[in-house]
């Protein structure tokens, strides 16, 4: 009996201490995700009411809707190539700042920094920097004799102008890597010298061996990051394209030629340009299903974020 | 047994012959080469945005990279900009009241993952996972429906602040992987002395918890500070609601040509971010590496 009292009162104590992330789970995840399912079946413009009308939103978006299929090889792009870069300069970054005695905790602080830069300020500044005209990195080029890209204005430059924005805030994969590298025991680096391993064989079989974890813990988070990925290209696209968005201007995210769009500006401009609800929520549940599957991977290879460590 | 096995390490590594140490020294310098290099290009953006900011609106649609004139007056002129005193109030409001809200609610939540015992844990866990990985696009359609139909709170920061008094995904998941690390007999000695589970978190376990909390404050303050996409969808309809992100973007077209004015905003608001990383940079750094998540 007394058992029993105690076992209930810590159930209820349980329960107390989850109550704001219990409510907070099906009021703003659990309710709108089923809510995103009905309405991905339903035809709703947000203001007569919704009525039923089968598969037609998934075949618009996945036959008809211009956008889809660009935003997808883009994001196969980002994934391949911006995710990559980040990756092996994160690493060499760590590397560096770990290797340097004399000022690291500045060198540090300052890769770190931009980081930080608030995404619609770096991205204006990045659209600054790289105008194709009066921007200092053209005119550097220019004075230096090489070719000037268009950058932002270009559909072939215009992610890799993206991957630069991205390579200048790659702190947060710098100071992961930062904190694994100083994890790799010293004594096997000395071991390794003492056999006369040269630099790069003691990077290739004692350094990537212990890091590896991490680089594939950068790699995954880095795709679920690109699945995320809004603020930067329609920001870039906005500002190269000259519209902003002023009252009664309409932009059409993805500029210049839809090679800047992501899966979640289609949400932006189903939803909220073009109200259809219904194709909005076939897109979102796209993202839904891609950003589960990398999360169930990143869960299976480190157990110990859910259970026990 | 030969001398060498003998010998110990570290006297091995005194004991370096003349041309070991030159070539060390060269390669000091060449590390020290490259470590400043990459420092000035990742410091010439801001460069590039501070002189531009101090520049006259005609020179900046030259190709001079250095002001011919230095108009620091541009940097109290964005201060003119209407609108612009409104976003700061707006965003300060937003950052302050989300970080607050967050820690008051994320704490037990985070609490009580790594104490207790109760069935189904993992399963929580794995949802608190799965909510922080997940692209806020995916469930933005019917939230708005709701903000904008049912409580006809769009226009207002309403639907960016109160979401966060119920808890945030990522920051539960880190101060839970902070707290696995505080042995439990610090919480059981509590117990002992007559404390309920709820005084001996907030009396034991709170303050040692400060790293922990400063990281998880730090991280919720810059992420309001910088959200774009919630004002977007939210707040763009009242101008009186716009956040400095959101603003700023006004504040382009409005200027549409005075790159000048425009990064000089851009430098405000970078500023109090940098300034912030300055102060805490330790607690911001230890934060980062607890999410990086030994493999």
């Amino acid at each position: 009996m007394a058992a029993d009292t105690y076992r209930r009162r810590e159930r209820v104590r349980t329960l107390l201490f989850l109550s704001p992330w219990l409510l907070g789970t099906g009021l703003f995840f659990l309710y709108p995700l089923a809510s995103t399912v009905y309405f991905s079946f339903m035809k709703y413009d947000g203001f007569s009411a919704p009525t039923y009308d089968g598969l037609d939103n998934w075949v618009y978006v996945f036959r008809d809707y211009a956008f889809f299929w660009p935003a997808l090889r883009n994001t196969l792009w980002l994934v391949l190539v911006m995710v990559t870069l980040r990756v092996i300069f994160g690493l060499s970054l760590g590397l560096l700042v770990t290797k340097v005695k004399t000022g690291a905790g500045l060198l540090r602080t300052v890769l770190y920094i931009p980081f930080l830069a608030p995404p619609v300020a770096a991205t204006m500044a990045f659209a600054f920097l790289l105008n194709p005209g009066t921007g200092p990195v053209n005119s550097i080029l220019g004075k230096l004799g090489l070719p000037e890209p268009g950058w932002f204005n270009d559909p072939t430059w215009s992610k890799p102008a993206l991957t630069l924005l991205a390579l200048w805030g790659v702190g947060d994969v710098m100071v992961i890597f930062m904190a694994a590298l100083l994890d790799v025991s010293k004594e096997q680096y000395e071991a390794a010298s003492l056999d006369g391993a040269g630099a790069w064989s003691r990077f290739r079989f004692i350094t990537l061996p212990n890091i590896r974890p991490i680089v594939v813990f950068s790699v995954v988070t880095g795709v679920i990051q690109t699945m995320q990925y809004y603020t930067q290209p329609i920001v870039a696209g906005k500002v190269a394209s000259g519209v902003i968005g002023g009252s009664g201007q309409q932009f059409e995210p993805g500029y210049p030629e839809k090679s800047t769009l992501t899966l979640p500006q289609l949400v932006y401009n189903l939803g909220f340009q073009r109200f259809d609800t219904g194709s909005a929520c076939v897109i979102a549940l796209v993202l839904f299903a891609i950003s589960m599957a990398f999360t169930a991977l990143i869960m299976r290879r480190n157990a110990g974020l859910v259970g026990e460590p | 047994m030969t001398v060498g096995e003998l010998t110990p390490v570290s006297a091995l590594m005194t004991d370096v012959p003349p041309r070991q140490v030159r070539r060390l020294s060269a390669e000091w310098v060449a590390l020290h080469t490259v470590a400043i290099s990459v420092g000035l290009l990742f410091l010439l953006p801001f460069v590039f945005i501070s002189l531009t900011s101090l520049m006259s609106d005609e020179q900046t649609l030259t190709r001079d990279l250095w002001p011919r004139t230095w108009e620091w007056h541009n940097l109290l002129d964005v201060w003119k900009t209407p609108g612009f005193l409104t976003w700061w109030r707006n965003t300060l409001v937003y950052a302050v009241a989300g970080t607050v809200l967050t820690l008051v609610s994320s704490f037990p939540v985070a609490y009580a993952l790594a104490r207790f015992r109760f069935r189904g844990r993992n399963l929580a866990m794995g949802v608190v996972i799965a909510t922080m990985m997940l692209p806020p696009q995916v469930v933005i359609v019917p939230m708005y429906l709701v903000w904008a139909k049912q409580l006809h709170l769009t226009g207002t920061l309403w639907p960016l602040i109160i979401p966060l008094a119920f808890g945030d995904a990522f920051s539960i998941f880190l101060l839970r992987q902070f707290l696995l690390t505080i042995p439990g007999e610090y919480i059981d000695a509590a117990k002992v002395d007559g404390c309920g589970d709820f005084r001996a978190m907030l009396y034991v376990v709170v303050p040692m918890a400060k790293p922990a909390i400063a990281a998880v404050a730090l991280f919720q303050f810059f992420y309001c500070w910088n959200d774009y996409f919630g004002p977007q969808i939210y707040a763009s309809e009242n101008p009186g609601a716009w956040t400095l992100s959101y603003g700023l973007e006004s504040f382009k077209s409005a200027h549409h040509t005075d790159w000048n004015l425009t990064m000089a905003a851009t430098l405000m608001i970078m500023a109090p971010v940098i300034i912030v990383f300055f102060f805490a940079q330790r607690a911001f750094i230890e934060g980062v590496t607890l999410t990086g998540v030994k493999g």
